[in-house]
């Protein structure tokens, strides 16, 4: 096999794996970036909680419409958002803290999407639901993946600042007289909205797979936040061609085989990066100043 | 320069309780109550700060005193009436910015141009020369590039004083901003209030030396939960009055009435 073969010729060769290309770059543009201030904000799980709160919703959508696009994903986002929303006001109205409330709605929502699925579908679909097919990707959900990935770019874009102070020194944003929820909501929203892009393509549970890796793995290689997002970017798009490959190579399922991919570049990278293990040890050395 | 900032401060969206109170008023307190699970932190508190006065507020631990700063500062939710009329700066007591954070020394002082420039606004070279003209005000030229991860918590402190230095806002609440740094930085900070003052800003500051509040703030607020004495610092940090302030504190009954006016 030559290189070509194996590099290029997949994707030259059939516009399904073309079309899963394109549309795992527009997902990592998107998911990236948030994955990396979630993880900033120290909420690294809850784009897990927010993807199993999306079920139920996806589910009542797929008994009403199949498998259609937009009744899995209008119901995904009304779910995840709704989940979002009552987490939130509860710990706003009550003593229990965001966290806790997170958990609780989204494990509510979890085990409603499953009693939903398995009493109106069967469990080829609820594998479905899960864990998708990004080798089905249509052009629907291209449009929904890339505009999402759009949206979520320009709405950083445009509350960068307030979003990186709302998350550093929440307190100072609040003194100057801003609520820092419109960052928070908005970015709540994004979030689900992401992992709501990601559905068709890497079905619920794998969706968070391409926003967390390449989030942690870039935290391990930049100290700064531009940084981190350029090299989670960088990690996202690798994984995304290597699991395609792989998976085309190979015949394995390939939402999985990108998370894998995804996977070992960040246990490669806790071991050899700057801010790894190795990295650490090399810099046991110090300055005199 | 100082009058082009003034009037950015002024057409920057202002604090959301900000509306004119009159001329000599600066920030008027009504009634404003705070509680923490039925007790009150700060009760019944009325009065107000005047334009250009430098006040220090004293108290016992657990009087409330970063309590009704918060409140000023809009950081708590209380009941009465706060009416600042105009934009705020704040310094808290401990540093609650997150250190795990990527930033610079620099870009958190440059954060003091939020209130001017928010999402959109250009940051340009005046902008940035401001900023580190703040630093090296406080002794940390040297660290704008450092990441706030290495700093140690007084060093910590300075830098958000440099970013108040920043903010330039025309009211200024400090939370024990002489705490946690060394004697040499208590001065500057000293000569800093000196300027600000003035200038014609309004200053609250919480104080717990009572011979700093005597020696450098003219005006001082005893609080006790309620307000025990407010005027002159001399005449409010008499002997009787900083006794009957600790009684206050000290009488704590677990079945006490409820109060008459919520």
């Amino acid at each position: 096999m030559t290189l070509y073969e194996f590099l290029i010729s997949p994707f030259s060769d059939f516009a399904f794996m073309r079309r899963a290309l394109a549309a795992c770059i527009a997902l990592s543009a998107g998911c990236a970036p948030i994955g990396v201030l979630l993880i900033m904000r120290r909420m690294s799980l809850m784009g897990d909680a927010l993807s199993h709160a999306v079920l139920p919703g996806a589910a009542v959508g797929f008994i009403f419409g199949g498998f259609a696009l937009p009744w899995l994903a209008g119901g995904g986002i009304a779910a995840g958002l709704l989940v979002a929303l009552l987490a939130g006001l509860a710990s706003r109205f009550t003593d229990l803290s965001e966290d806790a409330n997170f958990a609780g709605f989204y494990l509510v929502a979890l085990a409603l999407g499953v009693l939903l699925v398995s009493q109106w579908g069967n469990s080829v679909d609820l594998i479905h639901l899960l864990f998708g097919s990004v080798l089905a990707v249509d052009d629907l959900s291209m449009l929904m993946v890339s505009g999402i990935a759009s949206l979520t770019l320009l709405w950083l874009a445009f509350n960068y600042r307030g979003l990186v102070l709302e998350c550093a020194d929440p307190f100072y944003l609040q003194s100057c007289g801003k609520r820092g929820s419109r960052y928070h909501l908005g970015f709540v929203a994004l979030t689900v909205l992401n992992l709501v892009a990601g559905f068709q393509a890497m079905g619920t549970l794998m969706a968070v797979g391409l926003m967390m890796l390449p989030a942690a793995t870039s935290r391990l290689w930049a100290g700064t936040l531009p940084g981190m997002i350029l090299a989670a970017w960088g990690c996202g798009l690798l994984s995304a061609l290597s699991g395609l490959m792989l998976s085309y190579h190979l015949g394995l399922p390939s939402g999985p085989a990108i998370v894998l991919f995804a996977g070992l570049c960040y246990l490669l990278s806790l071991l050899f990066a700057p801010h790894g293990w190795h990295g650490r040890w090399r810099a046991r050395r110090h300055r005199k100043n | 320069m100082q009058r082009d900032y003034d009037e950015q401060n002024r057409k920057a969206k202002h604090h959301f309780r900000t509306r004119p109170i009159g001329v000599f008023r600066m920030i008027q307190l009504s009634n404003l109550t705070v509680c923490y699970q039925q007790r009150p932190a700060i009760h019944h508190i009325s009065g107000r700060f005047e334009r250009g006065s430098h006040t220090a507020i004293v108290g016992p631990n657990g009087a409330g005193k970063s309590t009704l700063l918060k409140a000023i500062a809009g950081l708590l939710p209380a009941t009465g009436k706060i009416v600042a009329n105009e934009a705020i700066g704040y310094l808290p007591q401990l540093a609650e910015i997150d250190r795990h954070f990527p930033l610079t020394v620099a870009e958190l002082a440059l954060s003091g141009h939020w209130l001017r420039a928010g999402n959109a606004g250009q940051l340009d070279a005046t902008a940035s020369a401001r900023a580190l003209a703040a630093l090296e005000r406080m002794g940390l030229a040297d660290f704008a590039a450092r990441s706030v991860a290495t700093l140690s918590g007084g060093q910590m402190q300075r830098v958000r004083f440099a970013r108040l230095i920043v903010q330039d806002t025309p009211i200024m609440l400090l939370d024990e901003p002489f705490n946690s740094v060394d004697s040499r930085t208590a001065g500057i900070l000293i000569e800093v209030l000196a300027e600000w003052h003035a200038a014609g800003k309004t200053l609250v500051t919480v104080v717990h030396d009572l011979g700093v509040a005597r020696a450098h703030f003219p005006q001082a607020l005893l609080l006790a939960r309620e307000v025990v004495a407010w005027g002159p610092s001399d005449e409010a940090l008499q002997a009787d009055n900083l006794e009957r302030a600790q009684k206050l504190i000290e009488h704590w009954h677990n079945e006490a009435e409820w109060c008459a006016v919520p």
